[in-house]
């Protein structure tokens, strides 16, 4: 096994879909030398149980995070905020699906 | 075209994809990367699939051949002990029970994968073809095997794909590389003007419109196979003397030892299942 990380090859996200009309989902990550190779590998590895029809792949290094050590300032403060949903409303009845 | 030349014809191409498979599969847990051993296991699954789907068509048309036909198709003493006793044979009876000079793959399927660059070249060489070939079998007067054909023409495009990638990676990556896959596609180069080559039995399959036309697939997978070569930045072999016999049964030294690690377990304790 080599123990330097200097010839691996870059890590990529993986964001599947499942089925036409949804949404991307984070799947998980693989390495691969470049986009085309991180498709061909995100096929391999996460779609060989019919779990997608599309696939997205971006190189880790892009994907940005929010700081854990600022969660609270950045999502605490919406806890006391019911009033955001939307469950203050009489909605008519032909109104199926909200 | 007679009972058991179709046999034949089917055995042909099924041993191709369990060959194949079987070799493929050696890189289970021995991937140079977790992502491509998945790939490789993916691949060499899908060659197995075929071979069932193939095998269980053969040993239909087997059990229907007249019992002095069945005694000539296949020597194997364990295969032909099942019709001595008039029982019917499955695909694992084919795959399992019969001897390396009644296997009819290619040479080129049953040679080792030393490393990722000849794996990749052998697969290469066979994908293209394979490609071509189950487009061809696709307007076979047999239905059944225009089906298989359908079904399997998927994968087959998936997997040129994937080894025409490699090749390419390999070809225009570094100096070792380039060599290596160089190398591997001088030195597998003579097993390749089998699979366009008809024997009796392709020939037979052609002219009744039940087999593919080999030398329309050879002219073909010229062209795909200097294409990509010449993308990779490597060398198209010259055209050279052409190995083959597998199509016929006379194999190379490496069948043997596929077959003693396929058949083992089946010959040393007949019918046990786990």
């Amino acid at each position: 096994m080599q123990t330097t990380n200097k010839n691996e090859w870059p890590l990529w996200e993986v964001f599947i879909r499942s089925k036409a009309g949804l949404d991307h989902k984070h799947a998980g990550s693989i390495h691969a030398a470049d986009a085309q190779m991180a498709i061909e590998n995100a096929r391999d590895v996460y779609t060989r149980r019919m779990e997608g029809v599309s696939i997205w792949v971006v190189e880790s290094k892009y994907i940005h995070a929010s700081e854990p050590d600022q969660s609270e300032a950045l999502f605490e403060p919406a806890n006391d905020k019911i009033y955001r949903h939307p469950t203050f409303y009489d909605l008519p009845d032909e109104l199926k699906h909200m | 075209m007679n009972k058991a030349t179709k046999l034949l014809y089917t055995i042909q191409i099924a041993d191709n994809a369990l060959i194949i498979g079987h070799r493929i599969s050696e890189w289970c847990g021995h991937g140079p990367i977790l992502e491509q051993d998945i790939a490789a296991t993916n691949i060499a699954l899908d060659h197995l699939g075929q071979a069932r789907s193939l095998y269980q068509y053969a040993a239909e048309i087997f059990n229907t051949l007249p019992a002095e036909e069945k005694k000539q198709m296949f020597s194997s003493t364990a295969l032909q002990a099942k019709v001595a006793a008039n029982e019917n044979i499955d695909e694992d009876d084919l795959a399992y029970l019969r001897d390396g000079w009644d296997f009819h793959n290619v040479l080129l399927l049953e040679q080792t994968n030393k490393d990722w660059a000849y794996t990749i070249a052998r697969s290469f060489f066979y994908d293209a073809f394979n490609y071509f070939f189950y487009s061809a079998l696709l307007n076979s007067a047999d239905t059944t095997l225009a089906a298989i054909a359908e079904k399997s023409l998927k994968e087959v495009t998936y997997h040129l794909r994937w080894s025409s990638e490699w090749l390419i990676r390999l070809g225009d990556g570094t100096e070792e590389s380039h060599q290596r896959i160089q190398n591997a596609v001088n030195d597998l180069w003579m097993y390749t003007g089998e699979m366009t080559t008809a024997n009796e039995t392709d020939k037979a399959a052609f002219a009744s419109g039940t087999g593919a036309d080999l030398a329309a697939i050879k002219t073909a997978w010229k062209e795909k196979v200097s294409a990509v070569i010449n993308e990779a930045t490597l060398t198209m072999p010259k055209d050279a003397w052409m190995q083959q016999g597998g199509k016929d049964g006379l194999h190379t030294e490496h069948l043997g030892y596929i077959l003693a690690e396929l058949q083992f377990m089946q010959r040393a304790y007949p019918n046990m299942e786990w």
